[in-house]
């Protein structure tokens, strides 16, 4: 299980890195998909099956698919791969990537503090239903509500 | 079953988040800034999915299900944004877009 | 009747409220009705006033009208007080003013600010009065301030011309001199004295301070300083020349007979100040003395017929400072009442040859007007017969008393005497100067048009015969100040025979030196063209020069105050104190522009300067 966890975490690692730092845009889609999938045996480790489901089915298989139609309608073509490359030239990355590493070194330091230990206890959909259901029923129409006026404006924003 | 220590998986939600910020801050192509800013959100929704296994409860997940919806509607509408900006201005160079200057 | 002295300056000041609210709408006839009938009814209501109180007997009445101030222990209040010598000026400010408001009914037809012209004269008439009648030196104060308001009101009142309003601005500012000096005096007196009331000051100021004291000094001084202002006498008189640019009845009635003596007044009023500071006191008589021959030697040189009158007015005023200054406190009253008169008949009488020659005001221009301007003519010769002091003339009584008192000043009375007796030969020379030469001689030719008639009709020839009568039997009027001055007086001056022969013939042989020059015939041109070959000499033009300029008092005063001043605003032109100002807005501008450049309008710049702002934000978080 711990090898499984770690495995995963290496694999998404890798992926996005590679999200990142690739110049054509469906190549980086599908890294992206790696990626997600990744995360969610992550999920499914650390007990959390529905989570894992969601991130399956939703993200990798929604939302990023919404991306490569919308890639695909683009067109962009090689023109784009080549100013791409251009644009990522070693230079580029040296300022984000100090500042991201002193950010990432103070959320380490923090969290290294610790050392809790965990056994994975698996936390069902019927539980998970029981709560949508009690405390969290509002959140769910506000959820609804959010992706109502998500498709309203895309529609609108999209418009010719 | 062994026990796994979270603050790893932690640490692995600050990895991938500091990715995607990377990602945000240097590339040049909207849809690739658009692509890390899912790697970021994805990276939080871990973090919540974490913390809730910890404590043993469904908590995390309903975030991260709330998460999930957020990301979806913003993909929507930023990808509306990006077709909109690509039939304007013909590029999809975020440089262009700077006439809020000053 | 006492008790309605309040009335006194509210008729003429609810005339001018009702001239300026109304601006002269309802016509040129109601705005004289309104004008001349509150001077009228403020003048029946002083008469029947002045009658009552004399025949009561009594030495003073105080009137309180209305609590005015309350600060601490000071509580000045507006109350009038009336002894003999408010009665002489309530008279004379109302009787000679109503006279002045009827003669501008006439003078002023035709002009189209005749209502605005009646307001300000109106508001003078109510200041005056109030100046006055001040029961304190605050509402005195009062008084003093309106009346130099109105004199710049109606200096510049044909504002249209520029040079009128630099005029008005220059009296202004040099009576204004002489207001600051008189503020301190007050601030002195209240500071030492603790009350501003003026019955109560002159008792308990020779109670407090010794004579000659310091602050008895200064507090008169400083009172001089603004009589000095007010009445046009060395060092603050360069105003009055110049304030004849405004019409010719407010010459008369502002600038002769009224705000003038003003400063007069003042002294009178507060004399047991000066008799506790001997040394100012001499120095008031030592300015009158300077004032009136310097005043006299100009009048000789001047052409325009009005600023002969003004320096006349500054020499007739040095006699009553002279008064002051030796302690003839009556003398300067009386002198300062038949003054009053036979300068407003002068006044008047020029405006009447001003008007009747289309406003030609040179008098080289004019001559031979004795048969056109007949009324004028006898007016010019009783008001110069009483200016120059001729025997059986207002002025002759007036002005021997003075003199005699002069000569019985103990220190310097010969040579303040001698001096007033050289005044009156420069008086009668000038004064018959001017009389020759408009009303005698060759008549010059007219280049206008129009004949020369005399300007006449009952408003602007009954004030002229009434005041020529006043000019004449004037002198047998007893001024009642005896109890205001009570114990300052000293006894009758005795003087022998000879003195009285020196000062009647003196005046007479200024009329004839006048007659040899100026008289028009044959002997008199050659003479004339004397004195022209001596004036062409380089000394005779010389001294002409300076004394035609006021003895270069003009040009001093500009190269010692204007000019500098003038280069001091040029310096500051960018303005130092707005530049402060200015300077905020300039940082806030700069600021700005430094600032705007982190909005550069890019995504990825916005991107990374949260990213900075999170890692400090992180960084504070965990090292706390």
């Amino acid at each position: 299980m711990i090898l499984l966890f770690y495995l995963a975490a290496a694999f998404a690692i890798v992926a996005t890195i590679f999200v990142i730092t690739s110049a054509h845009v469906v190549h980086a889609l599908v890294y992206l998909i790696i990626s997600l999938l990744a995360v969610a045996v992550i999920f499914f480790v650390l007990g959390a099956p529905f989570a894992a489901m969601l991130e399956a089915i939703v993200y990798a298989g929604a939302i990023m698919v919404l991306f490569l139609f919308v890639m695909m309608m683009l067109n962009l073509g090689q023109a784009t791969e080549n100013e791409e490359r251009s644009w990522l030239r070693p230079r580029v990355w040296l300022v984000p990537a100090l500042m991201i590493l002193i950010l990432l070194g103070q959320l380490v330091f923090v969290l290294w503090q610790q050392q809790t230990d965990m056994t994975p206890v698996e936390v069902g959909v019927r539980k998970l239903s029981i709560l949508l259901y009690g405390p969290y029923l509002l959140a769910v129409e506000l959820a609804s509500m959010l992706l109502l006026a998500g498709l309203i404006s895309a529609y609108h924003v999209a418009r010719k | 079953m062994e026990s796994i220590p979270y603050e790893h998986g932690l640490i692995l939600a600050a990895i991938l988040f500091s990715c995607g910020l990377v990602g945000v801050l240097t590339r040049r192509n909207i849809v690739f800034v658009l692509m890390s800013l899912e790697v970021m959100l994805n990276a939080c929704g871990l973090a919540f999915v974490v913390a809730s296994a910890r404590w043993g409860h469904a908590d995390g997940q309903i975030m991260f299900m709330m998460i999930l919806t957020l990301a979806a509607a913003e993909v929507a509408v930023g990808l509306g944004l990006i077709i909109q900006m690509y039939r304007r201005y013909h590029t999809v160079d975020i440089s262009v877009l700077s006439e809020m200057k000053g | 009747m006492l008790e309605w002295i309040g009335l006194l300056p509210l008729f003429p000041l609810l005339g001018f409220l009702a001239l300026t609210l109304t601006g002269g709408k309802p016509g040129n006839t109601s705005a004289s009705l309104i004008g001349v009938g509150s001077i009228a009814l403020s003048f029946v209501l002083a008469a029947a006033i002045s009658y009552e109180f004399l025949r009561s007997g009594a030495s003073s009445h105080t009137q309180l009208l209305w609590n005015w101030m309350r600060v601490g222990d000071f509580t000045p209040a507006f109350s009038f007080y009336l002894d003999g010598l408010a009665v002489v000026m309530i008279l004379v400010i109302t009787g000679v003013g109503l006279l002045i408001h009827l003669y501008s009914t006439g003078y002023m037809t035709g002009d189209p600010s005749f209502a605005r012209f009646f307001a300000y004269m109106n508001l003078f008439v109510a200041s005056m009065l109030v100046l006055v009648l001040a029961d304190n030196l605050v509402l005195l104060y009062l008084g003093w301030e309106g009346v130099g308001l109105c004199s710049y009101l109606l200096i510049g009142f044909w504002y249209q011309k520029p040079a009128n309003g630099y005029a008005a601005r220059k009296a202004f500012v040099v009576t204004r001199v002489g207001d600051t000096s008189m503020a301190i005096g007050l601030f002195v007196l209240f500071t030492q004295l603790g009350t501003l009331n003026i019955q109560e000051v002159l008792t308990l100021a020779p109670q407090q301070w010794s004579v000659s004291s310091g602050v008895a000094v200064a507090a008169a001084a400083l009172l001089l300083g603004g009589a000095v202002g007010k009445s046009a006498q060395l060092p603050l008189q360069t105003w009055l020349p110049d304030a004849m640019a405004g019409p010719t009845p407010i010459s008369a009635l502002i600038h002769a007979a009224t705000m003038v003596t003003a400063g007069v007044y003042l002294i009178a009023r507060t004399h047991i100040l000066f008799e506790l500071a001997p040394q100012v006191q001499m120095l008031v008589a030592v300015l009158g003395l300077l004032t009136l021959l310097m005043a006299g030697f100009t009048a000789l040189t001047q052409r325009d017929i009005k600023r002969i009158l003004a320096y006349s007015t500054m020499s007739q005023i040095g006699y009553m400072f002279l008064a002051l200054g030796v302690g003839a406190w009556s003398a300067a009253t009386f002198h300062l009442m038949t003054h009053a008169f036979f300068k407003a008949l002068l006044f008047l009488a020029a405006g009447t040859v001003i008007l009747s020659l289309h406003h030609e005001q040179d008098i080289f221009k004019m001559g031979g007007l004795r048969k056109r301007l007949p009324l004028a003519f006898w007016s010019f010769l009783i008001g110069s017969a009483a200016l120059a002091a001729l025997p059986f003339t207002s002025g002759f009584y007036s002005k021997d008393e003075i003199l005699l008192a002069a000569l019985a000043q103990p220190q310097y009375g010969i040579i303040l005497w001698l001096g007033g007796v050289l005044g009156a030969l420069l008086t009668a020379i000038y004064s018959f100067r001017l009389v020759f030469v408009v009303f005698y001689g060759k008549e010059l030719p007219q280049h206008d048009h129009e004949p020369i008639r005399e300007i006449r009709g009952i408003p602007m020839a009954a004030p002229l015969v009434i005041l020529a009568a006043l000019s004449v039997l004037g002198g047998f009027i007893a001024v009642p100040v005896g109890a205001v001055f009570g114990a300052a007086e000293a006894e009758p001056y005795h003087a022998s025979t000879l003195i009285h022969a020196i000062m009647i013939a003196v005046p007479l042989l200024g009329v004839g030196i006048s007659y040899l020059i100026y008289g028009g015939h044959a002997i008199a041109a050659t003479n004339l063209s004397k004195l022209e070959r001596i004036r062409q000499s380089a000394a005779g033009a010389a001294i002409t020069r300076f004394w035609f300029g006021g003895w270069g008092m003009d040009a001093l005063y500009d190269r010692l105050l204007v000019r500098p001043f003038i280069a001091l605003a040029h310096l500051n032109r960018k303005d130092i104190i707005d530049t402060g100002y200015a300077s905020i807005a300039a940082f806030t501008q700069a600021g700005n522009n430094l600032l705007v450049r982190t909005q550069t309008g890019n995504l990825r710049w916005y991107s990374i300067s949260m990213i900075g702002g999170l890692i400090i934000v992180i960084a504070v978080g965990v090292w706390r």
